[in-house]
Formats: C-alpha cells, sequence, structure tokens
C-alpha cells in the first residue's frame, strides 16, 4: 500500500507514510524503557541529541542505524539523504554541520576509510559532527557480518596530518545511546569530529535501553558569536583558553570563508609556515588542554588493583567477568574500562603504574591500544589478540591475568 | 606596456573580496570572467546577498569561493557537490552555487555530478572547463581532446573526452548549457536563470588556459583561444547532444547554447503530516 500510496502521489514530498505505532509520527526522544537493538539505540541517541541530518552510505553491521533514522527523521522534521559513497556521505554531514545543523554519519570499516579524507576537512574547518563505525573484522573487505576491533588506530591517524580527536567506544546498546548524545554534545563543544567506535557485537545486540524524559537530556552549546554579524569578524579567532573560536553558520551575514587549506584567523589561505605551524598547534592542543572533558573512563576493582586489564568496547563485557573470576580465585586484579579510546587517559595510567604490578590488554584486534598503555607505564604488558570475527571470551583474558600474576 | 586604469570603486565591489586581490589566476585566463558573471547575476537576482553560499572543489577554479564575498566553502577536491546539498538540505533558505572545474567536477567528483544530478537537487554549478588540470602544471583531465598535449600526454591524449552536456542530461539534470567566456552576457543570463530554476543547473563555460593547456596545443595566446571560440561557435539548434562533443583542433563546430531546459521534480526531502 505504501509503494502505491507514493506511485499515485508522483513526487513522496507528503505522503502518509505509515509510522510508528497507529500511524503517528514519534516525537525525537522515545522517553521509556525499551529492548533494544545496538544500532537503533544509537539512531535513537542521535535524535534525542537533536541530529536533524544524517547522510549515509548502507553497510554491513551498520546499516540499521541508516534505516531507523530513513523511518525516523522526517518523523521529527529532520532530513535523512542516502548518499552515492560514503566520501559524499562524509562531505554532506560537514555542508549540514556549516548550515548550523546536528549532522551524522555512520559506516563500518571499508567505508570508514573512505570517510578519511574528508574527516581531515572537518577537522581543518573545525566543524562538529559525529561518526559512527560500527567496526567488522579487517583488514579491506574482511568480515562484513561480524566483529571487529581494528580500526583504533586509524580512528586516531586515518586521515593525513596531525590533528587531535575525539572516540568513543561503546559496551552496550544503552551505551551506544548515551555516547551518541555524549558525542553530539563533545562535537558542538570543541568544533570537532567525533568518532563513536562501536564494534559488531554491540551494533548487533539487543538489550533493555532506557530513554530519559527529554528535559533530561544533557546539551553542550555550541560557542557563538556575540553580537550581529559584521564584515571584520574573525571566523578562526581561538580567544579563550580552551582554544575553540566561536562557530557561525552559513546564511547568517558573516561573509565566512572556510577552507582545507592552511589559513588565517580570518580563514584566508596563508602559505607561511609560521601561519601553518600555529594553526595546526592549536587543532592539536585544542584536543589535548580539553582532554579533562573528554576523557571517560569506569573503574572496577582498582583500589588494590595489582593486575590491571584494560579494555574496551564489546570485549570489556568478557574483561569484567574474567577480572571477576580472578578476584574470586584470590588474585588483586582490577579493570580499567576505556569509554574513550581517543584522547588516551595518560595521566591516569601514570597514577595507576604507581602501584600496578602488570597489565592484561584484551582486544579484537592484534595489538593496536596495547601500544599506547606500553608508551606510558613501566611495567609487564601482556596482549590477548583474537584477530576478529568471534566475541573474545574471558577465558583467555583469565589465562593471562594468571600468567603475569 | 599599458598602464592600468585605477578605479575608487567597482560596481561589484560588494560582493569580491578585494582583500584578497590579487588573485592567483594567470593572464588570459577565464575563469575571472565567468566569476565576475555570476557576481553581476547575484546582483540582478536582487535577492538577500545573504542567501548566497558558493562551494568549490580544488583547483584553480575552487579559489573563486576564496574571492568572492558571500558565504564560502573551499572544500576538497571533488566533493563540492555533497558539501553543498549538505548546506542545502539543512538550510533550504540558500542559494547554494557550486564553481568548479571540469577535472573537479566531471574527473574525481564525477560520481557526486551525476547523482546530483539524477537527484535533480536544487543547485547551480557553474563549471569552468579548461580542458586540463590547470593548477598543477597542465595536465590531462576528462575533458581533454582526443590528441591534445599535456604534461602526462605527450604523445598526445589518447583518451576520448566527455561530452559533459549529453551526461548531465543523460543524468537527469533540469537545465543544461554551455557557453565560452567570450558569451559573458549569456553566461550571466544563464546563471541568473539557473538561480530561479527549480532542481539541477549546471552552466559549462569554455575557458582559455593559455599557461596551462595552450602553450602546448598552439594556443599560447589566450587571444586566439578567444578567436577559435569565436569563429567555431555555433548555437546549437536541433542538434542531437550525442553531437555536442568538443574537438578543438578539428573543424567541427563548438555547439553552445541552452541544451535542455526542462520541469521534472526536484528533490524534496519526506515530509510527514503532523511531524515538527
Amino acid at each position: 500500500m505504501r509503494a502505491l500510496r507514493i506511485l499515485h502521489d508522483g513526487m513522496p514530498g507528503v505522503c502518509n507514510l505509515h509510522t510508528g505505532e497507529g500511524g503517528v509520527t514519534r516525537p525525537a526522544v522515545l522517553t521509556g524503557s525499551h529492548f533494544m537493538h545496538g544500532d537503533h539505540a544509537c539512531a535513537e541517541g542521535a535524535l534525542a541529541a537533536g541530529c536533524t541530518f544524517f547522510g549515509g552510505y548502507p553497510i554491513t553491521p551498520s546499516t540499521e542505524i541508516a534505516e531507523r533514522l530513513a523511518a525516523r527523521l522526517p518523523e521529527v522534521g529532520g532530513v535523512f539523504m542516502q548518499m552515492e559513497d560514503e566520501m559524499a556521505s562524509m562531505a554532506s554531514i560537514l555542508g549540514a554541520s556549516a548550515a548550523g545543523a546536528r549532522a551524522m554519519t555512520a559506516t563500518s570499516g571499508p567505508g570508514f576509510s573512505l570517510m578519511m579524507e574528508n574527516l581531515g576537512l572537518g577537522v581543518m574547518m573545525e566543524l562538529p559532527c559525529v561518526v559512527v563505525n560500527v567496526q567488522r573484522g579487517s583488514p579491506s573487505t574482511g568480515l562484513p557480518t561480524l566483529p571487529g576491533q581494528s580500526d583504533i588506530m586509524q580512528a586516531r591517524w586515518g586521515s593525513h596530518g596531525d590533528y587531535g580527536i575525539a572516540a568513543y567506544s561503546p559496551w552496550s546498546p544503552q551505551e551506544l545511546f548515551d555516547l551518541t548524545i555524549h558525542a553530539f554534545n563533545v562535537a558542538d563543544r570543541f568544533r570537532i569530529p567525533v568518532l563513536l567506535m562501536a564494534d559488531e557485537v554491540v551494533g548487533h545486540m539487543v538489550e533493555r535501553v532506557i530513554i530519559p524524559d527529554a528535559a533530561e537530556i544533557v546539551h553542550w552549546e555550541r560557542k557563538r558569536p556575540n553580537g550581529k554579524p559584521k564584515g571584520d569578524f574573525l571566523p578562526y579567532l581561538a580567544e579563550g583558553a580552551d582554544l575553540v573560536p566561536p562557530m557561525a553558520y552559513a546564511g547568517e551575514g558573516y561573509k565566512l570563508h572556510f577552507t582545507g587549506l592552511t589559513h588565517d584567523e580570518k580563514g584566508y589561505p596563508d602559505m607561511s609556515p609560521e601561519v601553518h605551524h600555529a594553526l595546526v598547534t592549536r587543532l592539536v592542543e585544542k584536543v589535548r588542554c580539553n582532554a579533562d572533558q573528554l576523557i571517560r573512563t569506569e573503574s572496577y576493582f582498582m583500589d588494590d588493583a595489582s593486575i590491571v586489564v584494560i579494555s574496551f568496547g564489546s570485549t570489556a563485557r568478557s574483561a569484567l567477568r574474567a577480572v571477576k573470576d580472578a578476584r574470586e580465585g584470590g588474585i588483586k586484579a582490577g579493570f580499567l574500562r576505556l569509554i574513550s579510546i581517543w584522547p588516551f587517559p595518560v595521566d591516569m595510567l601514570r597514577k595507576i603504574d604507581e602501584k600496578a604490578q602488570a597489565y592484561v590488554i584484551p582486544e579484537m584486534n592484534l595489538g593496536q591500544l596495547i601500544t599506547e598503555v606500553e608508551r606510558y607505564v613501566h611495567k609487564p604488558v601482556l596482549g590477548v589478540n583474537h584477530a576478529g570475527g568471534v566475541m573474545m571470551p574471558p577465558d583467555p583474558i583469565l589465562a593471562a591475568i594468571r600468567e603475569v600474576s | 606596456m599599458v598602464a592600468p586604469i585605477l578605479v575608487d570603486e567597482h560596481p561589484l565591489d560588494t560582493l569580491i573580496r578585494a582583500d584578497r586581490m590579487p588573485h592567483i589566476w594567470c593572464p588570459g585566463c577565464g575563469i575571472g570572467v565567468v566569476m565576475r558573471c555570476y557576481a553581476h547575476a547575484i546582483q540582478l537576482l536582487g535577492d538577500d546577498v545573504d542567501r548566497h553560499v558558493v562551494v568549490s572543489g580544488i583547483g584553480c577554479s575552487g579559489r573563486v569561493a576564496g574571492y568572492m564575498n558571500l558565504d564560502s566553502y573551499h572544500t576538497t577536491h571533488g566533493r563540492a557537490i555533497p558539501f553543498a546539498i549538505g548546506l542545502k538540505l539543512a538550510n533550504p533558505d540558500l542559494h547554494v552555487t557550486v564553481f568548479s572545474g571540469d577535472g573537479d567536477l566531471a574527473a574525481i567528483g564525477g560520481n557526486h555530478l551525476i547523482h546530483a544530478a539524477r537527484r535533480n537537487i536544487d543547485l547551480t554549478v557553474i563549471c569552468t572547463n579548461n580542458f586540463n588540470y590547470g593548477m598543477t602544471g597542465g595536465q590531462a583531465g576528462p575533458t581533454t581532446p582526443l590528441g591534445a598535449r599535456t604534461s602526462t600526454t605527450p604523445y598526445g591524449c589518447p583518451e576520448l573526452p566527455f561530452n559533459l552536456a549529453n551526461l548531465l542530461s543523460a543524468a537527469g539534470a533540469n537545465f543544461v548549457s554551455r557557453w565560452t567566456s567570450l558569451h559573458v552576457r549569456q553566461v550571466r543570463k544563464d546563471i541568473l536563470y539557473a538561480f530561479r530554476k527549480p532542481g539541477f543547473s549546471f552552466i559549462e563555460v569554455l575557458v582559455p588556459c593559455p599557461i596551462g593547456f595552450g602553450r602546448s596545443n598552439k594556443l599560447a595566446d589566450a587571444i586566439d583561444e578567444l578567436e577559435l571560440y569565436r569563429e567555431r561557435c555555433e548555437i546549437a539548434s536541433g542538434v542531437e547532444l550525442d553531437q555536442l562533443g568538443i574537438d578543438l583542433h578539428g573543424d567541427r563546430p563548438i555547439y553552445v547554447g541552452r541544451f535542455v531546459d526542462r520541469d521534472a521534480p526536484q528533490y524534496q526531502p519526506i515530509k510527514l503530516e503532523g511531524s515538527a
């Protein structure tokens, strides 16, 4: 019937697509307790955060995010746009961001690689946006329907050049919902693209998701210019200690110039080494000096821990199980769960290293995050690795804890 | 050397960023002429200038975004159109114009070009076609004529070029025209027409590139290329779209004019009854 309706009406500009239960359009915030798919929870988090533009390209295992938003964004007056590829998807969300929208895309490894080009443009133009990567087994086409956690270093360094970035890794559908909102807040507050590094296990998991009242959704504001638009506005002048310039939008009358070229405070291209150094340094320092607001971790049994397990994403679920089992076996094991992966919690790790005797780093790749841990600690570090395709069970993690204890 | 004429005011002062002058374009380049047509068309439209946004990709034409005194976005190579789509859909009140070159739009951005035309999304795309990659020093591109010499086709270009008008028509654009930088009035008029026309509009303008393309193809003086256009351009009336390919070295006419002007439905985001 739906198809017939669209054909009958010609253009589907205004039509009665069946939406929600009983054909009623649903609000942006679906307050209540749900039994929800992880990818859908991500989509609902975006809507709760006020996302009004999604540009994307279907790719397993992230497609359900696009499908959910294709149905839901029109319900809240937003725009869902299926682009021709992931380069276009990334460019489209930057354009929407430049016009003032909260904008998002979602993808997996192969698409994430294609987005690296314009991720750099987002960093350089300082256009806030959220990029979700529901990781699958990689490299290349890899394991489209099966999990991986091997895009961790790509998240940090995937686009060319020096830059700062924020990346989060949820371990449950509930946290996918929560972190999607947080990702928009961080993106807006610091004018950076924010990466949500989920994995197939979490993306396709169905669990309880509690969506709070709309009034309880935390909303961080973008810094905006004061006063009326004037010709002398400097769109890249960052006067505050946070190094974030206030953001003006297309159509407001500021006569903005944004470019991917190295630019001065006016936004004009400037090829001098001095301006280049100052700009790139600010883009890196902007993330470093605000790291306290970006970093999120969760600690379990860390007060007296001598063996410290550090993990993230779906692997963290097994890691926590292994740590509990080790505790029951009399080993003083503790668990640090990285909710944010980038920026890396360097200060926290150095403090932990004062008491810790050894580390165990389980991750669904052949050793990516472990290199970052090894940079900052002075005790033995043992990795627990699998290239992906199946969620890591607790047993090898427990065996590693026993080995280093 | 002719002494420059110094003036205090220019009719397009408010639309061009004087603080960005001098521009980077070579003597004889045609891009500036087309940019002037764009600025003049904005003035003639008479709408609030703040509603105009220009988006460019990479290359000599890409610099237009930096010279127009509008909200302007100089994006990555080939991605001006999808960036422009995001701007337009997030704020439908904007007049979004993509101003870029043949290499940026039709090679690295070719997929975005045809899909934007297929969607018939309400954008004005101005494509200056100089038959080569000028900024990087004159390499062959998707419009380089068969046999033309460039720095990457030292024995002559072995590939056939795009017939952009035919491509854009087949892809679904509502409006497709082609002129040269000699046709100042027609270019201005068609840009103005495109602003008002719903759906996807594509205006190709052939421009001399004496340094990048001309000097290796016996067109080292821009005047020679303009003279070639003057002699060989014909308004296409009744010419089939597949006959609109350009052969600079032959003796066939170079067809110009409005090739497509239709009213297919433009892209509209889904709107639901009762939604916010």
